[in-house]
């Protein structure tokens, strides 16, 4: 059941989810680390599963992403 | 780990050796005169440009567009080279200097972009409509038998086992679908303290329908 399991996805929190404050501090390491090919998920596994689970948060990595590819082309 | 109670995986040294592009715009924006205004004007034409770029990424969902959303950008690029000027000694060169400067205007587009749902908003935000949880959860109208009970188990949780504030929380991003920026304003928090709030939440109500039988429970499957 469809709706069943996106339920129990958006209730299931990751222990390892280090929140915002330190996933914005973060974010321009992160990005720049993702954009040069770095594996950044297994490196920073806790603002990996924040950036997962925070809509604002993973909104803003994908913004900041978008821009430093723009820009290395 | 709750959200912001602890360090990150893995902490940068305090200062990494800066490149050579970094440490040019540190030294003239640590300059005064000529040099400095001409580095500040051409920082704020390249958050400008940033800002342009992330408000047109976002724009299509927010139903922004033409002068709106210039106006956003330029307002973002403005308070961001503010942020950035202010806080040029906690750049510890840990990434390019720009990349640095474009999270502070990202995040002001964010931040004006949440200002801007309160202008249209579509529903209160403390209204509880539970008709829109089906849909925003996909469940399938035709199979509400096998739903039903679930849905009432959720909502009984949230009436039961929340606090007032993470009740308000659920209630305004779930159920009414304001966005957590959006929230942030509406209720004079910032995004880290919301975000915990939900996380909060979150854990609760599954752990209160996985003892009852309605979602898997994840401990008596690893024993």
């Amino acid at each position: 059941m469809t709706g069943r399991s996106e339920l129990d996805r958006f209730l299931r929190t990751d222990p390892r989810d280090v929140g915002c404050a330190q996933a914005m501090e973060m974010l321009h390491i992160y990005a720049e680390l993702a954009a040069a090919g770095d594996p950044v998920q297994a490196r920073y596994p806790g603002i990996a599963a924040h950036l997962r689970a925070c809509g604002p948060c993973g909104d803003d990595f994908d913004g900041l992403l978008a821009a430093l590819r723009d820009e290395a082309t | 780990m709750m959200p912001g109670d602890s360090g990150v995986d893995q902490t940068p040294a305090a200062t990494a050796r800066l490149d050579a592009d970094s440490a040019e715009w540190l030294r003239v924006l640590a300059d005064a005169g000529p040099r400095r205004d001409a580095a500040l004007a051409r920082l704020h034409e390249l958050l400008v440009r940033i800002a342009r770029g992330e408000a047109r990424r976002r724009g299509p969902r927010l139903q922004l567009a033409g002068p709106e959303l210039d106006d956003l950008a330029h307002q973002a690029a403005a308070d961001a080279l503010i942020a950035i000027t202010g806080k040029l000694g906690q750049f510890r060169g840990e990434s390019r200097f720009t990349t640095w400067a474009y999270k502070f205007v990202i995040f002001e587009v964010s931040a004006k972009i949440g200002r801007h749902f309160w202008r249209h908003p579509s529903v209160p935000f403390d209204a509880e409509d539970w008709d829109r949880l089906p849909g925003r959860f996909a469940f399938d109208p035709a199979q509400e038998a096998e739903w039903r009970d679930l849905l009432a188990a959720l909502r009984r949780a949230v009436d039961e086992e929340l606090t007032a504030r993470q009740r308000r929380v659920f209630v305004a991003i779930v159920l009414n679908g304001v966005p957590l920026d959006a929230l942030v304003i509406e209720m004079a928090a910032n995004r880290n303290a919301i975000y915990k709030t939900l996380f909060d939440a979150r854990r609760k109500l599954r752990g209160a329908l996985a003892a009852n039988g309605y979602l898997p429970d994840d401990r008596s499957r690893c024993s």
